[in-house]
């Protein structure tokens, strides 16, 4: 891509990503309930599950919160799919692809405009950790890093959602999907409870589980760690930034190709 | 004059079903094609690969002189389309949706947001421009989005099934608005199920049927190809039968046909409801008692019943529940109905 296409891309996809944003001004219910999930979430464990969780040096709560943020993050970038699934259906996505507009705009949009509705999520659900006792121990720069590092993972994410609402008929079904998929990969994991516990293959799923490695980094970017309880041995969660940039990395160079292949032939179906 | 729009060969088959099988069509500068057909023709296949939405399987098409499979990016920046299903953003207000088009077309903010409002003006949108389009009507949704195919006034312009699901009303307001589009020169091709339609509208009407054209011609010759107009006069007792034949035959333009049995005589005309007057007054001093009496046009199922066959009933019945449905499935499920 020349630096023009790329520019182009940009500037379309940031009218795109307005458009999507105004939709989340307009019906703030789509955020409610985006964050009501999660904020319930929290409660639940740290209140009824969290009285049975022992986390060796640390309050379950502290545990807890990065990685509630991994899921509902995750969780958040499945609008992507069911935004873009809805476009189609209604025929939106026609009436982009007649117009001379960059050809990855409109998956450039969708992408960024579900970031910061993560964003907002997030902040949200950050006021709620606060509230039930989780606090942030580092320093602002590696505070930052974590909320940074989480939502890139959303973004990548983001662009394998883009690529399913793209092949699937309905939104309905980017929904019934993405639960089905996203909940085990964030449960086999060590967002909620340590994965030392787990029977001896489960567990070696959930450490290299890149949802348990931006979890491990999350917690140590927010020193939501003790020294009496260390991450397992396994290499990614003992370079677990790294290990999730990896995937990071590996997912936008296979989904973004994938994904605007995918929206050039959308309405060919 | 030069062609602006021309296909040549152009098929489209999914699977076993030939959506297009071979279509050719033309529209000159500064002309009108109404392309009629029945649901499932491939009316919309056609237009979706004239607007670079779906590539052909065979035959080749350009629109303002560029290949549609080629150079999809320069035919994208020549051509304005609305489709059978209003493709608005329900949560934009109406103004939000022709400022975001006029951007995506490259206008510039400033000039985006005149045409904006320009638009609403014009298609009388203006009280309505910052509600949320959820709150509109189809008609207004229908409006809006031919807005949104004009907003970086294209040279060409392709309108696919403008009024389908609209009330009689919506039609009429639609098709004044087209038709006070076409006087300013634009190059539009327009599909239709309704022949009245393409008879208000199109300079020159193309009839498809199975994804190839099957008549061309304006709609006078179409007209005379299914039969013209008809008088039908049903006579009180059949002593009259004989001269209200021979008042017809001085009035008709073909041969007159009695039914002896139900005292009906037909006779084609030219002149319409003139016509009518009339022969009512030329039986009324001949004393024939009329019993009935009716002028009938001819409709798209003589089109289709004189020039396939077979007729577009069947397949109409589809017609209705599909508003809102994916554009994709509808296809499917239109070339499935033969």
């Amino acid at each position: 891509m020349s630096a023009m296409t790329i520019q182009k891309a940009l500037g379309d996809g940031a009218i795109v990503a307005k458009r999507n944003l105004i939709k989340i001004k307009r019906v703030p219910d789509l955020l409610v309930f985006s964050t009501m999930s999660p904020i319930m979430f929290i409660l639940l464990f740290a209140y009824v599950f969290g009285s049975a969780i022992h986390v060796p040096g640390l309050s379950y709560r502290e545990f807890l919160i990065p990685g509630i943020f991994a899921q509902t993050v995750i969780f958040g970038a499945t609008i992507t799919g069911a935004g873009l699934a809805d476009d189609i259906q209604k025929g939106i996505i026609d009436r982009f692809r007649s117009l001379p507009m960059s050809r990855s705009a409109v998956l450039v949009g969708r992408t960024t405009s579900d970031v910061l509705n993560n964003v907002l999520v997030i902040t949200i659900m950050s006021l709620t950790g606060l509230a039930v006792g989780w606090r942030i121990r580092s320093s602002v720069f590696e505070a930052a890093g974590g909320f940074l590092l989480l939502l890139l993972f959303a973004y990548a994410i983001s662009w394998i959602m883009a690529w399913v609402g793209l092949i699937v008929p309905t939104p309905e079904v980017v929904n019934n999907a993405s639960f089905m998929i996203i909940f085990p990969l964030t449960f086999v994991a060590n967002t909620f409870v340590p994965t030392n516990g787990f029977p001896h293959g489960l567990r070696a799923i959930a450490n290299w589980n890149p949802v348990s490695s931006v979890t491990q980094a999350a917690r140590e970017l927010f020193g939501n760690t003790s020294d009496k309880f260390p991450a397992p041995k396994d290499w990614s969660l003992q370079h677990p930034v790294l290990y999730t940039l990896a995937w990071v990395v590996l997912l936008l160079a296979v989904f973004i190709p994938l994904s605007v292949r995918q929206y050039k032939r959308a309405a060919s179906r | 004059m030069v062609d602006v729009i021309r296909a040549t060969g152009l098929v489209k088959t999914y699977g076993e079903l030939r959506a297009l099988d071979g279509l050719d069509l033309a529209v000159p500068e500064g002309t009108v094609l109404g392309v009629l057909g029945p649901n499932g023709a491939g009316k919309t296949t056609a237009v979706r690969i004239l607007t670079t939405l779906l590539p052909a399987d065979a035959g080749s098409a350009e629109v303002a002189g560029f290949d549609v499979a080629r150079q999809p990016g320069k035919v994208r920046e020549q051509i304005g389309l609305s489709g059978q299903y209003a493709a608005v953003d329900e949560y934009l207000t109406g103004y939000e949706n022709l400022d975001m088009v006029g951007r995506l077309y490259g206008l510039g903010a400033r000039r985006s947001r005149e045409r904006a409002r320009e638009l609403l003006e014009r298609f009388t949108l203006a009280e309505s421009a910052d509600r949320p389009v959820k709150t509109y009507s189809g008609g207004m949704r229908r409006r809006l989005d031919l807005a949104g195919a004009l907003v970086a006034q294209p040279a060409v312009l392709f309108l696919d099934e403008p009024t389908t699901g609209l009330d009689p009303r919506g039609r009429t307001d639609m098709w004044e608005v087209i038709v006070e589009l076409v006087k300013s020169g634009t190059t539009l091709l327009l599909t239709t199920q309704y022949l009245e339609e393409a008879d208000r509208l199109a300079d020159d009407i193309l009839v498809i049927d199975h994804g190839r054209a099957i008549a061309q011609g304006t709609a006078d010759e179409l007209k005379a190809q299914v039969g013209g107009e008809r008088v039908e006069i049903v006579v009180g007792t059949p002593a009259d039968l004989a001269s209200a034949q021979a008042v017809l035959a001085g009035l008709a333009d073909g041969p007159v046909v009695v039914d002896e049995h139900t005292r009906r005589i037909t006779a084609p005309v030219k002149g319409g409801a003139g016509v009518l007057m009339e022969a009512l007054r030329r039986l009324d001093t001949e004393g024939v008692a009329v019993l009935d009496v009716a002028l009938r046009r001819p409709t798209l199922d003589d089109v289709f019943l004189t020039l396939t066959g077979h007729a577009a009933e069947a397949e109409e019945q589809n017609k209705g529940k599909g508003k809102g449905r994916k554009p994709t499935t509808a296809q499917l499920e239109e070339t499935s109905t033969r």
